[in-house]
């Protein structure tokens, strides 16, 4: 019986005896000398892994007495996750070496956050949520505090291990309280029980808990307040790693929470996720106005776009889903093209991250700025690149659910942010010349911002096919 | 009043009372004191309940390890426990508004706690009955049969905590002395040192 539960979970196995096996490796041998190969050598782990559940992976099989769910919407999750953290961190390596953060435990850390991930996108069962959450959670507190002989990172790893413990709680409460309403833990049990309708207020505490634990993981207002100081807190490569693959597991984790667990309950989990994204929306378009760090603007930026993936949820439909799953797949696209870029802000040798360095940019860097230009442009949602697909995806699934309201707050919404997203370009293209940036770009991070800008233009045609699997996907979640 | 009702209520009252004073206490090492007498208190309830291997878990992991960490933590960290309450003191209203409305929700859910319908067959019980399986040998059969997935992955998570506890810490610091016993037995008493014949009222 657990040889069969084994097979299913083939993936997570393969990394956990990587890291296991990485970490040991480079202890015995040259320590931190190995950090640059570990780095790369995990990047292609992760990578093959994604191609594996991409290609092998079929139908929906399930472990451990429901625990572990591999279904087609856990594979997409995966995928996204795996990928973008393999590009992370081949973005990230020169960032990380030039500020001697290069080690060895940082890719083996990263392995065993995708790790908490993955069990995270795959839980049909509380405890297994918790557990995926921690792991992730935990390794992650870790690397926000990388850069320890500096104040602000340091401080971004407390505070965000503080905060996190605070949600924890709240939604080890909230299971706690769902448990004693239904008898179990199980999602399945969780569905049968609420299965006539009936949902007393025990459980509707339990589901709001639950849904502000999982809030503060995605980062939603009213729940963002680490969101800010962590960000820029922590070392821009591992900000990078926030802003990509944790936002998907932690969506993914919330999707399949109200989907398989409370599906028979929309209507209440419905009105906390719409407000959450409205008030994410407002707030993160609203307070990066007055931003001057572009690592602040990207954490507001990252809250609003939290704001409009939990629209697609807020619509509580499969084609809300579908939405939501594309556009998660867009933002972190859009995210690991911005950071490329991000990273290798310098002036005179030194990492700097202020809007106003960017002045007139265009006219020492014009293919770089185009790049940026083209990403600004997607990430504010200006058609016809990628990024106005995406919100057009949640805004219409949000219509289609009768939730028009809803849909009007997000088109305001989107105007306002694009104010700050058009501000930076306007610096770059007509900012008063000024010294401002000199680094280079390693080959790396330059890839990665043109294949973000080329993909935001490129995948107009056809969205490069996503669009089938993300339905697929929704489709089995919400049936 | 029987004896095994008689000290379920000296076993609650003591718990209580420690976690009361675990709280107003003014100085932290009482505290940590008080806190490790309701963790023994607690441990008397579940020998009451019948479980014994529960109570015997909370005397050695949290009594024997965690509050004797605490107790260390608190007397050898510098922490001004008084400004720290000073500071406290600001936040006191907004605090007690939130946890009012709090109270006010669980009074309200737990007023008139209902339990799903068919709770009975969904409840179950994982572990055999007392008579069949002893409490320790119970619990291993679910923790490592049916929960051995979240038994592993509580492993990854204590490796990810050793490894952070690591990386943030540890210091390889280089102008520090280490022994080194091979290096010292290789050394050439010949080239260490040099006698240097010295004449009287002449100096090197």
């Amino acid at each position: 019986m657990i040889a069969a539960d084994l097979a299913i979970m083939i993936p997570e196995i393969i990394l956990a005896i990587f890291a296991m096996a990485g970490l040991l490796m480079a202890v015995y041998t040259t320590k931190d000398g190995m950090a640059p190969a570990l780095t790369f050598g995990t990047a292609i782990v992760l990578v093959i892994v994604a191609f594996y559940i991409g290609v092998t992976g079929e139908g929906t099989r399930i472990a451990f007495d429901g625990m572990f769910v591999d279904d087609a919407f856990a594979r997409f999750a995966k995928v996204t996750i795996l990928l973008s953290a393999a590009a992370v961190l081949v973005v990230g390596q020169d960032y990380m070496q030039k500020n001697n953060l290069l080690r060895f435990e940082y890719p083996m850390l990263v392995v065993l956050a995708v790790i908490g991930m993955m069990v995270m996108v795959s839980a049909g069962d509380l405890i297994a949520l918790y557990m995926g959450l921690e792991l992730q959670s935990l390794a992650l507190y870790v690397v926000a505090a990388l850069r320890r002989d500096s104040v602000k990172s340091t401080e971004a790893g407390l505070k965000y291990f503080v905060l996190g413990a605070l949600s924890s709680g709240l939604l080890l409460y909230g299971a706690s309280l769902v448990y004693g309403f239904a008898g179990t833990t199980g999602f399945a049990g969780i569905i049968d029980a609420t299965a006539g309708g009936d949902v007393s207020i025990g459980l509707l505490l339990g589901l709001v808990f639950v849904t502000a634990g999982l809030a503060f993981k995605v980062s939603a207002a009213p729940f963002h307040m680490w969101t800010p100081d962590v960000y820029e807190g922590a070392p821009t490569a591992i900000t990078a790693l926030f802003a990509t693959a944790p936002k998907v597991a932690a969506m993914a984790l919330f999707a399949r929470v109200v989907h398989d667990a409370f599906g028979n309950a929309v209507g209440d989990w419905q009105q906390i996720v719409a407000f959450l994204a409205v008030f994410s929306m407002f707030l993160g378009s609203i307070a990066a106005i007055g931003q001057t760090d572009i690592k602040r603007l990207m954490a507001y930026s990252s809250i609003a776009h939290m704001g409009f993936a939990l629209m697609g949820l807020a619509s509580g439909t499969a084609q809300g889903v579908e939405a939501m799953l594309i556009y998660m797949a867009i933002y972190v696209t859009m995210n690991i093209g911005a950071f490329a870029f991000i990273m290798t802000m310098e002036k005179d040798g030194r990492h700097i991250t202020t809007i106003s360095s960017l002045a007139s940019f265009s006219s020492r860097q014009p293919a770089k700025a185009m790049a940026l230009l083209l990403l600004m442009f997607s990430l504010a949602g200006v058609p016809p690149l990628l990024g106005f697909f995406g919100k057009y995806a949640v805004l219409w699934a949000a219509i289609e659910a009768d939730m028009i309201w809803l849909a009007v707050a997000g088109v305001i919404a989107s105007v306002i942010g694009a104010y700050y997203y058009l501000r930076i370009v306007y610096l770059m293209y007509f900012g008063e010349d000024r010294e401002g940036l000199d680094g280079r770009m390693t080959l790396a991070p330059f890839v990665a911002l043109m294949a973000a800008a080329i993909i935001m233009l490129a995948g107009i045609v056809n969205l490069f096919g996503i669009e089938g699997l993300a339905e697929a996907a929704a489709q089995t979640l919400v049936n | 009043m029987g004896i095994a009702d008689l000290s379920f209520w000296a076993f609650a009252i003591t718990l209580i009372t420690g976690g009361l004073f675990t709280v107003v206490a003014r100085n932290p090492v009482h505290s940590v004191l008080w806190l490790i007498l309701s963790f023994l208190s607690a441990a008397g309830l579940f020998v009451l309940i019948g479980a014994e291997f529960v109570a015997m878990l909370l005397i050695i992991v949290y009594v024997g390890a965690v509050a004797v960490l605490f107790l260390f933590v608190v007397m050898m960290l510098d922490v001004d426990f008084a400004a720290l309450k000073a500071e406290m003191a600001t936040y006191v209203p907004v605090a007690g508004l939130i946890g009012i409305v709090l109270l006010m929700q669980l009074g309200i859910a737990f007023g008139n706690w209902q339990f799903s319908e068919g709770i009975e067959g969904r409840l179950g019980n994982p572990t055999p009955s007392l008579d069949v399986a002893h409490n320790t040998q119970a619990l291993g059969l679910i923790l490592y049969d049916r929960y051995f997935l979240l038994f592993q992955l509580a492993g990854l998570i204590l490796l990810v905590a050793m490894v952070g506890a690591i990386v943030l810490t540890l210091r390889h610091r280089v102008d520090v002395k280490r022994q080194d016993v091979v290096a010292q037995m290789m050394r050439d008493p010949k080239k260490a040192m040099e006698l240097k014949d010295v004449k009287p009222g002449q100096g090197l």
